[in-house]
């Protein structure tokens, strides 16, 4: 502690790298967000344990469509990691675009198929418990879905206008944003599409 | 070496150290604000506004309660009234005024210039505000909650509550949790990284620990009340069956969510108030909290064990009595941390010299209080006993003394303790003291006779009685008590009057206190300090008489940070100095975007989805521009520093 | 009415039985008597620790200290924190011995090993219980409202629906509560020990009108509980020429029921032998013609906000109305 004041003067500004405030930050809102799913999860198995016929009423989900949505959405992950890594390592600017571009676009391909299959349900939102939890989860997946595409196309234009700078972690941050969502995907996946037919 | 910094250059610094970190002045500066120490003001002015709202309801029902077969409030008035009291008590002023204390008091206490995130710390301000008139804006339309704060399905479902009122508890609640979460966020951030060099996790003030509890908690905990009220909307408004029986819902859902959140969330209301009292109740017995460690261990252990007891609020459901019985001995548990707590105070008092000042009787009046209210919650963990005691006057003692006895008190006595840093006038102290006794008689006039109320079998949330039950007298005895503690908190509000105008100055350090928050002016400038200090023990402004180590914190060192708004970060355990943070200045973006959100939620309400999505275009745009990186700011520090 | 000389001195200060028909502490069936004896033993553990700390609290303000040299106290805690060592220890053994009787007592209350003597269906409604009485002979099942008549002695079953929204059934002098819940069916057990007339109350906040939602469990010996079930199950007999009961088939019998007569209303109570029952409107007012009377006109001032409307009926038929119900003994 005795440097301090010679230190203190040649300390770095905040800025990029674990554990800065706004990392911590970031932790914050993703664990509070962890826990909606949580307790989104506990609903489901609640009213499934609780249900008295059949859960879910119309028998485990096909994966047809969402089997592919979900590689498409874990793919999108690795292609930002991608980008990021270029662009930390060789300030590719032109790698990262390419690469925010490319995880956008999986981003609605998700959201698109994801509509096809709550129009191919046989039942609607207000038919039983199951119904609700089940357009409710993925509702609410697909909400945070649409915030981290809004996100990457806003880094997509301050990435344009020069704007990320060495100082700036919004791309850590957001890219951290939609790897959580993408990981949550795995855990929503597992309790609609794989819980049911293991029992 | 960190040297002291020579007086003539101290009085250049705050000169210019004033320039970078004052607000604007007028109408723009008052909202765009991002001063922790205003918006800490501003906390506590509105959490005791809601406080007095609250207060009043509480006396209305007291009237109608005074005798059996009253006929002052109709049900749906005192059922409305019962609601909003409990919805005003437990989520417009206990946390918020908590928040307020350590809105204002983190950064002192910790050494730093302001919270982690200053523009979220207005914002959560400004969305607490915002829902707080929203839960309100149908009280005179008389579509108030009526659920209680509790808000139990299916009597909150559409078939048997159609009114707008539930909907506003729903979307209130949704509303205000968000400020609850962000104010949270940034607390844990703070402490994680904004605090003077050396104030390492052993050294922080229990308060600061207290609140760190609640708002981890909080972090978790918040999401399961949110996630429960959005599925009874959804209920309300689009016919869906996550509580409805028909469609195969389950009523006892909604009890779960809420009391996951619900069991934390009470201890969020009372552990930073806990830490209040354990900082501040040695200052008044001259000498340093016994146990400190032991005092920051229960207030972990107490929310770690709370997570767990949910349950013991839903004994009577018919739930297996297995798992009745593992709730009822997890909430016996809880019990052994706050006799730690207890028996630390105690000692404290004991081994000290008590200097009888107001502060001084609200903290002892507190302990008591506080035990009662614990055994009473010892009584209800009982899951046999609470067969009988639950949804009696029993609990609505137990819940009074918990909330008043462990949070009011220790707030009140938290106001006449940093009235004079908050101010920098000293509150009356005779005043102060009738303050205490009237405060202290009527409340326990006002809830001890509950006890014995519950005990004869009255049960609670009822507009009225018959007579002939043994209820007429002890209710009368329980509503002039409530017009005493009434009067006790009219002094308090007299008191604070008049001494806001003249008040005796209260320099720096009025109470001899040991924290770091006496170590500079009252009120503090808006820098709070003019070097950043360096700590070397839990007690900085004692450290000479107490002696208990060579080292000596380092209040003027010459860590300036005057190139721009900066102060500290270290790193989260030991506090080494890790790099310098810039703060945002000024901006209007936290009150634009409570107000977007207050359109997004009020279009919810009349499921207008126009309303709804110019809302939400609005706070996407104002996040936008929140997060849009900044070009210039560090570079010129950066320049400085090669 | 004998009481126990050890509960005598409190239960003067928490009101005495005779005035607290609702008073848990003085119980009159064996679950109640489980509960009782540990709520006693509580208080007494509550009161204890509470008067222990006030003891300490003042002797900690007010012990006599060396003259104040104005020097700050401090030095090692490590004396004063084995005292908390001590004191914490000593609670936690308190609360492990409340942990354990408190298993014992939920154990004596749920793992009923008698078959029940009898069995009744208790439906919550908003604001009113009704009791439908099960028996292996279908013709012998009835179905009455707030008042539940039950054989001393003997431990009687109560499956518990509710209609509407939750309720909690409670009887503090002969068990804890149980919640209605809709779309569960809970049990619960009461046993009186001595005839006599035990209220009970809706204890889950269910609405408007919680706070009228009382019944009443009337323990009569099992020689007069058989002559009361004989007589629940005879038939009011049709009767064209009585007033009353044509009033009532006009304006009440789309909402109440009346065994014998076409009268089979189910949104509110069953009204069969209303003549007999202790209380009006769920415990609003006590049972006697001028009550009942009044109520008829005046529900609404009664019982504000209740689903029954208030009447308005001419003079005339409101006395021939309420003849007729009397006499329904």
């Amino acid at each position: 502690m005795a440097d301090v004041a010679a230190t203190a003067t040649n300390l770095p500004l905040e800025g990029k790298g674990l554990r800065s405030a706004s990392w911590w930050g970031m932790l914050c809102l993703i664990a509070t967000e962890a826990f909606l799913f949580v307790y989104l999860i506990f609903s489901y198995a609640y009213l499934g344990a609780q249900s008295p016929g059949r859960w879910p009423p119309t028998g485990p989900p096909s994966m047809l469509l969402a089997g592919p949505d979900t590689i498409v959405l874990l793919a999108s992950s690795f292609v930002l990691l991608w980008g990021v890594r270029a662009f930390d390592r060789r300030r590719a600017g032109g790698v990262l675009r390419i690469a925010l571009a490319i995880t956008f676009f999986m981003g609605v391909v998700f959201v698109a198929v994801q509509g096809l299959e709550w129009r191919n349900k046989p039942f609607g939102f207000d038919a039983s418990s199951y119904s609700a939890i089940y357009f409710t989860m993925t509702g609410i997946h697909m909400v945070h879905v649409a915030v981290g595409l809004v996100i990457l196309a806003a880094l997509f234009v301050w990435s344009l206008l020069g704007r990320l700078g060495s100082r700036h972690q919004h791309l850590m941050l957001g890219a951290l944003y939609w790897h959580f969502v993408d990981a949550v995907w795995i855990v929503v996946f597992t309790t609609i599409y794989l819980v049911p037919r293991l029992s | 070496m960190a040297m002291p910094l020579a007086e003539d250059l101290r009085a250049r610094e705050r000169i210019k150290l004033q320039e970078i970190w004052e607000t604007a002045p007028g109408i723009y500066g008052w909202f765009a604000t991002v001063d922790h120490k205003r918006i800490g003001v501003r906390y506590l002015c509105t959490a005791f506004f809601f406080l007095l709202l609250g207060g009043c309801e509480a006396l209305m029902m007291r009237l109608q309660l005074a005798q059996p077969n009253l006929r002052l409030l109709s049900p749906d008035a005192y059922n409305q009234l019962f609601s909003m009291h409990g919805i005003t008590m437990i989520f417009l002023y206990a946390l918020p005024m908590l928040s307020g204390f350590s809105n204002f008091l983190w950064p002192l206490l910790l050494g730093s210039r302001d919270m982690a995130f200053p523009r979220l710390n207005a914002l959560s301000y400004w969305i607490y505000l915002c829902a707080g008139i929203f839960l309100y804006v149908s009280f005179p339309l008389g579509q108030a909650p009526n659920g209680g704060w509790f808000n139990y399905v299916p009597m909150t479902a559409k078939p048997y509550d159609p009114g707008l009122n539930i909907d506003v508890f729903t979307l209130g609640i949704i509303f205000l949790g968000i400020s609850t979460v962000v104010g949270s966020a940034n607390f844990i951030v703070t402490v994680l990284r904004c605090r003077a060099p050396g104030m390492s996790i052993n050294r922080l003030p229990i308060l600061v620990w207290g609140t760190l509890t609640a708002s981890t908690a909080n972090l978790f905990a918040v999401p399961a009340v949110s996630l429960a009220c959005f599925m009874l909307w959804l209920d309300r408004n689009f016919g869906t069956n996550f509580f409805a029986v028909s469609g195969g819902g389950q009523p006892l859902l909604w009890q779960h969510l809420f009391w996951v959140f619900g069991h934390p969330w009470v201890y969020a209301l009372v552990l930073p108030a806990m830490g209040i009292v354990s900082d501040a109740l040695p200052v008044f017995c001259r000498r340093p909290l016994v146990g400190y460690t032991l005092v920051a261990i229960s207030t972990v252990s107490t929310m770690l064990v709370g997570f767990g007891v949910w349950v013991h609020h839903m004994f009577a459901t018919g739930l297996p009595a297995l798992s009745l019985s593992f709730f009822s001995a997890a909430s016996f548990v809880i019990a052994i941390p706050s006799a730690i707590g207890v028996f630390c105070w105690i000692a404290t008092i004991w081994t000290g010299r008590p200097r009888f000042d107001s502060p001084f009787l609200f903290f002892a009046g507190f302990v008591l209080l506080f035990v009662i209210g614990g055994v009473s919650g010892f009584m209800t963990a009982s899951v046999a006993l609470d067969w009988q005691l639950t949804d009696t006057y029993f609990i609505v003692a137990h819940i009074h003394y918990v909330l008043l006895g462990m949070n009011v008190f220790p707030v009140v006595g938290g106001i006449h303790f940093w009235f004079p840093k908050f101010t920098g006038r000293m509150l009356d102290e005779r005043l102060g003291k009738w303050t205490f006794w009237v405060m202290f008689v009527g409340f326990n006039l006002a809830f001890f006779p509950m006890h014995i109320l519950g005990l004869i079998g009255m049960p609670r949330r009822v507009y009225t009685y018959p007579g002939g039950l043994g209820f007429g007298g002890y209710n009368l005895v329980i509503s002039i008590g409530a017009f005493i503690f009434a009067t006790g908190v009219l002094l308090l509000l007299v008191n604070v009057a008049r001494s806001l105008r003249s008040g005796a100055a209260a320099g720096p350090n009025p109470w001899d206190a040991p924290t770091l928050e006496w170590s500079v002016p009252s009120p503090p400038p808006p820098y709070n300090f003019v070097s950043i200090p360096i700590i070397a023990s839990r007690h900085p402004l004692w450290e000479d008489r107490l002696n208990e180590t060579d080292e000596r914190s380092i209040l003027g060192s010459d860590v300036l940070l005057d190139e721009g708004k900066e102060t500290l970060a270290v790193t989260a355990l030991d506090a080494e100095p890790d790099a310098i943070m810039t703060m945002p200045g000024d901006s209007l973006l936290p009150v634009i975007l409570a107000l977007g959100m207050s359109v997004v939620f009020g279009g919810m309400l009349v499921v207008n989805w126009w309303a709804v999505s110019v809302g939400a275009v609005g706070v996407a745009i104002t996040l936008l521009a929140w997060f849009t990186p900044r070009v210039s700011g560090g570079a010129e520090r950066q320049a400085i520093n090669g | 009415m004998k009481r126990r000389s050890a509960v005598a001195g409190v239960s003067l200060l928490l009101g005495g039985c005779d005035g607290t028909p609702l008073g848990y502490l003085d119980p009159a069936g064996p679950a109640a008597r489980a509960i009782a004896g540990l709520g006693w033993g509580l208080i007494a553990i509550s009161a204890a620790v509470c008067l222990i700390v006030l003891g300490l609290l003042s002797y900690a303000i007010g012990r006599e200290r060396p003259p104040d040299s104005g020097a700050l106290g401090g030095g090692s805690d490590r004396k004063a924190i084995r005292w908390i060592a001590v004191g914490t220890g000593i609670s936690t053994v308190f609360l492990l011995g409340a942990a354990i009787w408190t298993l014992w007592a939920v154990r004596s209350v749920t793992n009923a090993t008698t078959p029940p003597g009898l069995i009744i269906d208790v439906t919550g409604h908003q604001w009113w219980w009704e009791a439908h009485y099960r028996s292996n002979d279908p013709s012998r099942e009835f179905t009455t409202a707030n008042d539940l008549v039950i054989p001393v002695g003997v431990p009687v079953q109560v499956n518990l629906h509710s209609s509407d929204v939750i309720h909690s059934f409670w009887v503090p002098r002969l068990a804890g509560k149980t919640d209605t819940i809709p779309g569960v069916t809970n049990r619960t057990r009461i046993q009186a020990e001595r005839e006599g007339i035990y209220r009970g109350q809706c204890t889950e906040f269910c609405g408007l009108e919680h706070a009228h939602m009382a019944f009443f469990v009337v323990a009569k010996n099992p020689g007069d509980f058989n002559t009361w079930w004989d007589h629940q199950l005879q038939s009011t007999t049709v009767d064209a020429a009585n007033r009353g009961e044509q009033v009532f088939l006009d304006k009440c019998a789309a909402c109440h029921a009346i065994r014998g007569t076409p009268a089979g209303g189910i949104l509110g109570p069953n009204l069969s032998h209303f003549g007999s029952r202790t209380t009006i409107g769920a415990g609003a007012l006590p049972n006697n013609s001028e009550n009942l009377a009044y109520w008829i006109d005046h529900t609404q001032t009664v019982k504000p906000g209740s689903n029954m409307p208030s009447l308005d009926l001419p003079a005339d038929q409101v006395a021939a109305v309420t003849a007729f119900l009397e006499g329904l003994k």
